[in-house]
């Protein structure tokens, strides 16, 4: 079969887990979110009578007026609309307007942390493997001591120096408050400013993954016989590195971002939480401790969509680079 | 939460050839079987095994001599001193003997979810490929489909669901593993199907073996470096990411890790007080032991992996045979 339709229908199998996963969870756990929905509903103002019920039961689940593969369609129908119900927290506002907020900050703070992670990461990591047994790379184990340090952990010593101690980065929220969210070079430059330690923790955090990957790849890259080849013809060194070496390496290393990008989701989440970051990770939370159920699960939604579609991009961007993946198949 | 990533498939079905090659026209020196799956002992890894070892200890031994954690003094929050060697939290509760109790969860938690992952990973990636066809498609399927779903949003909308009354110390872990066992099936997978294909595994299958029978003996020991790697993956994939749960007030109920800790220093206002020795010590503890075990996996990969380790090989006689030139020239 093609490989472009291989993967496309992968991924559709892959989107219909998450959507049966989101479906299933609220009817596996003990409890009821419903009554507690409800009662919270009450409290904010909005009025609960019986379609307010059955509407909620459509959405998590114990509507049980009717056979389960009957709510499963109705579920399914309701998300294909792009209805994934109300937020409680935020009530009126439904969910998809409370995702659609926060959503862009998490998208450009994982986004442009993961490319400059990457990058830092493969380009380091193909030095020390190029020369194995030089200095730098018998420093590469010590990066292990980055990979293993959690996330929040190290957003919590990042605030504890820059700002609770030498006041120079601020250390909670997304933007300076007093200022409107806009497209001006004042509100960018505030941004910029907040997300300055959320960024530099991801990136300190995940590079040394892409570090060790590169440089086993490269070491292992350089005994192939195309090097030595490379090598007899007289080319520079730098050639072979670039052109020879680190681009056949390098290929693990994106088919490998599925996995990444998967823990560093996760970890943006709680950095997100030590930032109060205006992001996803943050909404979550907050959706977590209110019981707001609806969003909760539009999150995780979301949220896998967003892993989804970043891996099926570097899926069909790999059948490009690698040709033999396209050959295999 | 971590970003250590597995090995790539490829790379170690290759090197599965490559050990074979290995282990083949390896004659002088012979090493016996035995010493062929045990790693050299480099500084690293005894710097490794030195972390490893020690947090254990202190996890394991450390709550018998320390006072108890939960005893509330009217001192309020203090520097360390003499009598606290880590100072106290803002009840007065000594923080070095919180600190050995955490430590003792989070490895517990480690441990637990180490184990059911790995069991996991073993069942979805050797069994379901040893018998192929449509049951190594479906068991594939899944994996790969576990491998792109995020593990902690998930893990956070389960522990969401459940009352925080019927969130015990299993819950969590089962629904840690269940989240991060699919990276090592893959990695499995693709190992079985190389040594699936190998004479012997054929022989044994003609002489009338019966699969479990030629699962544990011809293909598992095989797999060994394999699955300790992925095993030492899974502790420290379960330790962060509990942590990670306990530090976001979604951890199980009544138990305490070192990501409990650092939650209620969090909201214990430890960073605007400036009480570093409050939240310094058990992150710590999580980097350090994590780096430990990827220390000891990186000795591991040299075993999968001979390529990797003939580099250091050939490093190490590069200098034997300067040092000998050098020596040379200082005789003339």
């Amino acid at each position: 079969m093609n490989y472009y339709l291989r993967k496309l229908g992968f991924y559709a199998v892959a989107l219909w887990a998450a959507l049966t996963l989101n479906f299933i969870i609220p009817r596996l756990m003990p409890g009821n979110p419903i009554d507690i929905l409800l009662a919270k509903l009450q409290q904010r103002g909005g009025t609960v009578n019986a379609s307010t019920r059955h509407a909620l039961e459509l959405l998590l689940g114990g509507d049980s007026s009717q056979p389960v593969i009957v709510q499963y369609i109705q579920y399914l129908g309701n998300v294909l609309r792009g209805d994934l119900g109300t937020s409680v927290t935020y009530f009126p506002a439904p969910v998809t307007e409370v995702i659609g907020q926060s959503l862009p900050w998490t998208i450009m703070l994982v986004g442009i942390s993961t490319v400059i992670a990457t990058m830092i990461g493969v380009g380091l990591g193909a030095f020390a493997g190029w020369k194995p047994g030089t200095w730098l790379d018998s420093l590469v184990p010590a990066t292990t001591l980055l990979a293993a340090v959690p996330y929040f952990w190290l957003a919590l010593i990042f605030v504890y120096f820059f700002a609770t101690t030498m006041h120079i980065l601020p250390s909670q929220g997304g933007y300076d408050v007093v200022l409107t969210p806009g497209w001006n070079a004042e509100f960018i430059g505030s941004s910029i400013r907040y997300g300055f330690l959320p960024a530099l923790t991801i990136v300190i955090a995940s590079l040394g993954g892409w570090l060790l990957g590169m440089r086993n790849m490269m070491v292992s890259t350089l005994s192939e016989d195309y090097i030595l080849t490379a090598q007899a013809k007289g080319l520079r060194s730098g050639r072979i590195l670039r052109t020879y070496a680190a681009r056949n390496a390098v290929l693990p290393s994106v088919a490998g971002f599925a996995i990444s990008l998967g823990f560093v989701v996760s970890g943006s989440i709680v950095t997100e939480q030590v930032f109060s970051y205006p992001g996803i990770g943050s909404k979550l939370l907050s959706a977590v401790t209110n019981n707001d159920y609806a969003l909760m699960q539009g999150i995780f939604l979301y949220i896998t969509l967003a892993v989804l579609g970043a891996n099926l991009i570097v899926d069909l961007f790999y059948g490009v680079i690698d040709p033999r993946t396209r050959a295999r198949s | 939460m971590t970003n250590l990533r597995q090995s790539t498939v490829r790379e170690k079905a290759d090197s599965t050839k490559q050990m074979a090659l290995a282990i083949g026209s390896a004659k002088p020196p012979r090493r016996s079987a035995l010493r062929m799956m045990l790693p050299t002992l480099t500084p690293w890894l005894v710097v490794g095994l030195v972390l490893i070892v020690g947090i254990t200890l202190f996890g394991v031994l450390g709550p018998l001599f320390v006072m108890d954690p939960t005893t509330i003094r009217d001192i309020g929050l203090r520097g360390p001193s003499s009598e606290h060697i880590l100072g106290t939290t803002q009840t007065g509760q000594d923080v070095f003997a919180q600190l050995a109790y955490a430590t003792r969860g989070s490895l517990e938690i480690g441990l637990i979810v180490g184990v059911l992952a790995t069991i996991f990973s073993a069942l979805f990636g050797i069994l379901g490929t040893y018998i192929g066809g449509f049951a190594d498609e479906t068991f594939s399927l899944i994996s790969n489909v576990f491998l792109v779903i995020p593990g902690l949003p998930l893990v956070i909308v389960i522990s969401g669901f459940v009352p925080p009354a019927a969130r015990g110390l299993w819950t969590i872990a089962v629904v840690l593993a269940i989240t991060s066992w699919a990276g090592a099936a893959r990695v499995l997978r693709a190992q079985t199907l190389s040594i699936r294909s190998r004479d012997y595994v054929a022989a044994s299958r003609v002489a009338g073996e019966r699969a479990w029978r030629v699962i544990a003996v011809e293909i598992l020991p095989n797999l060994l470096p394999v699955l300790a790697s992925q095993f030492v993956f899974a502790v420290i994939a379960a330790i962060l990411g509990e942590a990670g749960l306990s530090f976001l007030g979604l951890g199980a109920s009544n138990s305490s890790t070192l990501g409990t800790m650092l939650f209620y220093a969090q909201n214990g206002f430890a960073l605007p007080l400036g009480a570093w020795w409050w939240f310094v010590p058990p992150g710590l503890i999580i980097a350090l032991f994590g780096m430990g075990l990827s220390l000891v996996n990186f000795s591991i990969d040299e075993i999968i992996n001979p390529k990797l380790k003939n580099v250091r090989l050939h490093r190490k006689r590069a200098r034997a045979v300067a040092r000998r030139l050098r020596a040379g020239k200082d005789d003339r």
